[in-house]
């Protein structure tokens, strides 16, 4: 049985300092709309959780079902940081897989405040997020930071290099009408912005947004007796944890997992978020059209490219300066025009991921089409392990 | 010389400063911060876990610093002087650690030279530990 993305919706991303409900209701509405479904025949909502706004924030799947108007639906509500779309469409197709209902919406939506990411208020030395700030005054951009580092040690990469990405996306995000910064950039005001955890500047960082992503996936056979979209199939979901020893420092961990005992993994975690995706499309990244990866900073497209398997280890940037990812490029990557456009907006980051792989895939991806696209890859990582990647094919 | 900001992380010990982390007395794997109860090694059912001195000396994996004042609870001093960060490979343990640098900017600092393990205060007054010139 296969499982299709019958429809997508998008709020645009933006500071719009709204309660997310309302940013995910807009989503949700247009992803059925765009399917040509009513919400009363939904038989299944999974939310993605937002962890910044209380109490209904926890309970994302029940608050989106009951503002879209209480229908009886069975639902589900999951958090896995950034992940947690891809783990929210992971429940939602596991359960069409089993038979248990052949259509169902997927909701992610959130309001973020200003600034850096902090950890949850109070005093909470047990907590590791809690004490990464205290101790270190670790930010998440410092933890892009030090990969960034990483990389110009080892690989030669400059700050020339990072910002050409930005420069990349912030033209792509200018033809994407759900991105909040639709200007383009040049390589030298990312260059002159300030610097904020060296070697990375302002515009090299990915900000917090507001925004909400929803999907309706649904059988394939239901998808054809209603006359939905069948055009896009979900043909993986990789949603895997790390294996041990992790050896690269994640945040917001104060150490890696040690080699003393046990030899590092054949590959690393996000190496082997997308491998799991590929083994289960059966296809390999030679056969991708465009991929979408997490730029939470510049740099880590670059990491990603290679993770994702697009260029060998320290050769993204290689590819980069060929133009090879840009749109119109050989093997776009963000044509969405990524976090450096959007920002991000946790719980509707993955699935909105998901909603670029579907319009590059049905073709309606206006400006910013993917010539001939036939499958996509979206690729991310949340806090604390959780594993995401995606596949569609049409 | 000022409390500890986190019991039982480091120790200072006639003069030196020391990660104290566990060992797993079954399959050797170190744990920094210290793993107690149970060995998170999925081959390993081991259950003893010992405390142990982590290496005093590493190798710049990676640096940064923090620009702008990290927020709470982090407490800033005043006026704000970039907090500059590296994460430190210990070749023994097999392990990065990552920690404030003392005495160091970014420009100082390079991957793959050698720090060694020190302290410092926090604005507030707590010490934690921090990476230094050796």
């Amino acid at each position: 049985m296969d499982v299709v993305i019958a429809g997508t919706g998008m709020h645009p991303w933006g500071k719009w300092g709204r309660p997310f409900t309302e940013y995910g209701v807009a989503a949700a509405r247009a992803a059925l709309r765009d399917a040509g479904l009513d919400w009363t025949e939904v038989q299944y909502v999974v939310g993605a959780d937002t962890i910044r706004n209380g109490y209904p924030g926890f309970v994302a799947g029940a608050t989106f079902a009951q503002a879209l108007g209480w229908t009886g639906a069975r639902i589900a509500s999951c958090y896995a940081a950034c992940a947690s779309g891809a783990q929210a469409i992971d429940i939602a197709r596991t359960r069409i897989l089993a038979g248990l209902c052949d259509v169902a919406l997927v909701v992610g939506a959130d309001s973020t405040p200003k600034g850096f990411f902090r950890p949850v208020g109070g005093d909470r030395p047990d907590d590791p997020d809690w004490l990464r700030f205290r101790l270190l005054g670790a930010t998440n951009p410092a933890y892009f930071a030090l990969y960034a580092r990483r990389r110009m040690a080892l690989y030669g990469d400059t700050p020339q290099d990072f910002a050409a990405v930005k420069v990349k996306n912030a033209l792509a995000g200018s033809l994407n009408e759900n991105a909040r910064y639709r200007r383009t950039a040049t390589a030298e005001e990312v260059l002159a912005s300030p610097m904020v955890a060296d070697p990375l500047r302002l515009m090299d960082i990915c900000a917090t947004s507001d925004g909400g992503a929803a999907v309706v996936l649904a059988s394939a056979d239901y998808a054809r007796r209603r006359g939905l979209s069948t055009a896009v199939r979900l043909a993986a979901v990789s949603t895997v944890t790390p294996a041990f020893p992790n050896t690269v420092l994640e945040l917001p961990c104060f150490a890696t997992d040690s080699t003393a005992a046990v030899p590092p993994p054949e590959r690393t975690f996000r190496a082997s978020i997308a491998h799991a995706a590929y083994e289960e499309a059966g296809i390999g990244p030679q056969d991708l059209s465009f991929a979408e990866v997490y730029d939470l900073s510049t740099a880590l497209e670059l990491d990603w490219a290679e993770d994702v398997g697009l260029a060998p280890p320290g050769e993204a940037g290689k590819l980069l300066r060929a133009g090879d990812t840009a749109l119109g490029g050989r093997i776009p990557v963000n044509p969405s025009g990524g976090l450096a456009s959007f920002g991000e907006a946790i719980p509707a980051q993955a699935i909105a991921q998901v909603c670029e792989l579907a319009r590059q895939l049905r073709g309606t991806a206006g400006a910013r089409q993917v010539v001939n696209a036939r499958a996509g890859l979206a690729a991310n990582q949340g806090l604390f392990g959780h594993g995401s990647a995606i596949i569609a094919v049409s | 010389m000022a409390a500890p900001a986190i019991d039982g992380w480091f120790v200072t010990d006639d003069g030196a400063v020391y990660l104290l982390g566990t060992r797993c007395a079954d399959c050797r794997t170190v744990y920094f911060p210290p793993q107690t109860g149970f060995c998170r090694n999925p081959h390993c059912a081991g259950e003893d876990l010992a405390p142990a001195r982590l290496s005093r000396r590493g190798t710049v994996w990676s640096y940064t610093n923090a620009c702008y004042p990290p927020p709470a609870p982090f407490v800033a001093a005043e006026p704000y002087t970039p907090v500059t960060l590296a994460a430190v490979e210990l070749s023994e343990e097999g392990i990065v650690v990552l920690g404030q640098v003392k005495d160091l900017a970014v420009e100082d600092l390079r991957v793959g030279m050698e720090l060694e393990l020190t302290s410092g205060a926090l604005a507030d007054g707590p010490e934690v530990w921090m990476w230094g010139r050796p």
